[in-house]
């Protein structure tokens, strides 16, 4: 039995179904994130564990411990708001304090832990100031301060990290990852950023339409996503429309246009009758070959310096290709010359057809 | 060429704009305030009429009297007690009101603002017939033997408390509604995840919040009490004064101009000076946690 386990989870509100048949579980320590676009139902999973929302059907267990009725406050589940929601009539420390005077922990040891959690975020020296005083990152941390302070069974993060400008976003992931490691509490994000996603979890829970798509490690999801959309949601990708003309065990032949690649079977069920599937060719695992040597020709549209890397845009007869070089160097090839693109075929994807919605 | 926007050239339009309702202000408060205030140092004579003299007398003559002293202490005691139960019940109601989803809200919204959509006279009128000796309230509690004799209702401070209470509770009500919906209700959530219940989430969390709301409410309501007319003139009568209905006395029967204008020209004093120490006092105490 996990530490966290979600069955069956469904939540509607009235005609409109916010989460639908959901299932997880959640092993003692683990960081898990609920990933996808806003209305996917991730929030609605997010509150009803938290216990602001009831479940319309479904059980969530945590440790043998069935918390479907019990109240909110009775959880021990500990939340970093979106917006922080820290309490602005108190200092920081007052605000730390908080969950502990109402766990009516002795003042001795209350002021004992709140000093321990305030050096684990750095922000000691600041104890005493009103969080309208202090910036995004440090209220940010002084809700992260409050929320494992009460040692909670279970943190929850709601996008914790979106109101923070991209600089600050990535040195708060690396100490977010940091203090969760050390103090090995389970922990549940939830978020919209892909890049967020992979950067902190050990397993990413996608979902769309309030369904769950597909649970797995950063890594196996954006190598080997199961449909279309996870493979659009985590990270950038080519798509294109193919048809299966041969099939094997270990290797396809896919109709894309006029060209005929290589690819390993889809995953799951083989496609259906007709054959139609999606081939998906992520931008970095394209390299270029001298015009005429590659799979395909095609002329680059436009080249956008990244820093660290090149966004090449290919002009080529199955549409826009989108291409990522390592900045290892100068420019490959020039906008407007003629280049010949090439890939492995073993890091071609093929999956199930889905209509555009 | 002038060009429309030129930084040089003096902009006509917010002077025309905000125009007519200068005119009006000037008009029809600052010149009757300004010659209500030149009024309160001429002189009165019984048979001579007003006096263009020039003196401090009649505030003299109010500030000397202990008549005018207990008056005006029984206007600012009412003032304060409406104050402090229109919080009492005002905050409570916002916050219920706060919490309401929907068609409900708007149902009760209607009934809390309701009465500012009717004449304070009709109102008054209306506690006056429920609070008289052979009123509603005491006819139904003779009528059920729990009292032998009219509990004294009309004609007191207590009623008119009643009745201003009742008058001033949207005030309040409206100051502390905005202020809830300035807060972040995940703090609300944020409290119970940690363990906090319904009552110490209202006592520690919402009510401090709201704090700003309540006071700023609270001034409004004083300052409306202090120089509230029809309901202590209908529910006090001549014998419980206050300073409107003193200085209403001195200009209609007395016919005294400048006393009256003295006094009320006290009574504008003593609000500003209340509400101008309440305001410092409040803005020390918040600058720090909301600016």
């Amino acid at each position: 039995m996990a530490f966290l386990e979600l069955k069956g989870l469904t939540k509607r509100f009235g005609e409109v179904t916010a989460v639908e048949d959901f299932d997880l579980s959640v092993e003692r320590g683990e960081f898990v994130s609920l990933l996808g676009p806003s209305g996917c139902g991730k929030t609605t999973t997010l509150q009803m564990i938290a216990g602001f929302e009831q479940p319309t059907a479904g059980s969530i267990v945590l440790e043998g411990r069935d918390l479907v009725g019990v109240k909110a406050r009775d959880r021990g589940i500990g939340i970093v708001f979106q917006s922080y929601a820290l309490f602005p009539h108190m200092t920081v420390a007052e605000n730390v304090a908080f969950g502990l005077e109402m766990r009516k922990v002795a003042p001795a040891e209350r002021r004992r832990r709140v000093e321990e959690v305030l050096a684990l975020v750095h922000l000691e020296p600041q104890r005493d100031r009103y969080p309208r005083a202090m910036s995004g990152g440090q209220r940010q941390r002084v809700a992260l301060a409050r929320a494992l302070v009460i040692e909670p069974e279970i943190l929850l993060l709601d996008e914790p990290l979106s109101n923070l400008d991209a600089k600050l976003r990535e040195e708060m992931q690396l100490e977010l990852r940091g203090i969760q490691q050390r103090m090995g509490v389970t922990t549940v994000l939830v978020t919209h950023d892909q890049t967020e996603a992979m950067a902190l979890s050990d397993r990413i829970a996608v979902m769309q339409h309030g369904r769950l798509v597909q649970v797995a490690g950063p890594l196996e999801a954006y190598e080997h996503p199961r449909s279309d959309f996870v493979s659009s949601f985590l990270g950038k990708t080519n798509r294109l429309e193919g048809r299966i003309v041969e099939s094997g065990p270990e290797r396809c032949r896919v109709a894309v246009g006029e060209l005929l690649l290589g690819a390993p079977p889809p995953p799951g069920a083989a496609a259906p009758g007709d054959g139609r599937v999606i081939v998906s060719v992520r931008p970095e695992k394209i390299e270029f070959r001298p015009a005429g040597d590659g799979l395909l020709d095609g002329s680059v549209a436009a080249r956008i310096f990244l820093g660290d890397h090149w966004l090449y845009q290919v002009e080529t007869p199955l549409g826009l290709l989108l291409v990522i070089r390592q900045n290892s160097g100068p420019a490959e090839v020039d906008s407007g010359g003629r280049v010949g693109l090439a890939w492995d075929a073993a890091q071609v994807r093929l999956l199930p057809f889905e209509e555009v919605a | 060429m002038a060009a429309v926007g030129d930084p040089t050239r003096p902009k006509a339009a917010p002077w025309l704009l905000s125009g007519p309702a200068l005119v009006l202000f000037v008009a029809l408060l600052l010149v009757p305030l300004l010659m209500t205030f030149v009024l309160s140092f001429n002189s009165f004579g019984f048979y001579t009429g007003i006096e263009p003299t020039f003196g401090l007398h009649n505030y003299l003559d109010v500030l000397g009297d202990e008549y005018f002293h207990e008056i005006f202490a029984r206007t600012f005691g009412i003032a304060l007690v409406t104050t402090l139960l229109c919080a009492a019940i005002g905050t409570p109601e916002a916050y219920f009101l706060y919490r309401m989803r929907g068609r409900w809200r708007s149902a009760v919204l209607l009934v809390v603002l309701g009465p500012l959509l009717i004449s304070v006279v009709v109102r008054t009128l209306g506690w006056a017939i429920l609070l008289g000796n052979r009123g509603v309230i005491n006819t139904a509690l003779i009528d059920l033997e729990l009292i032998t004799r009219p509990i004294k209702m009309m004609y007191t401070t207590g009623g008119i408390v009643i009745a201003l209470v009742h008058v001033m509770v949207p005030f309040m009500v409206i100051a502390v509604w905005a202020a809830l919906h300035r807060q972040d209700p995940a703090t609300e959530q944020a409290a119970e995840s940690l363990g906090a219940g319904p009552i110490t989430i209202f006592f520690r969390v919402v009510l401090p919040q709201a704090m700003p709301g309540v006071l700023s409410g609270s001034l409004i309501v004083f300052s409306l009490s202090a120089s509230a007319f029809a309901t202590p003139a209908i529910l006090g009568g001549r014998r419980v004064k206050v300073v409107s209905t003193t200085v209403y006395d001195e200009f209609l029967s007395t016919l005294n101009w400048p006393l009256g204008a003295a006094i009320a020209m006290l009574l504008l004093v003593a609000v500003l000076l209340v509400m101008a120490s309440y305001n410092r006092l409040v803005e020390r105490r918040f600058a720090q946690v909301f600016g």
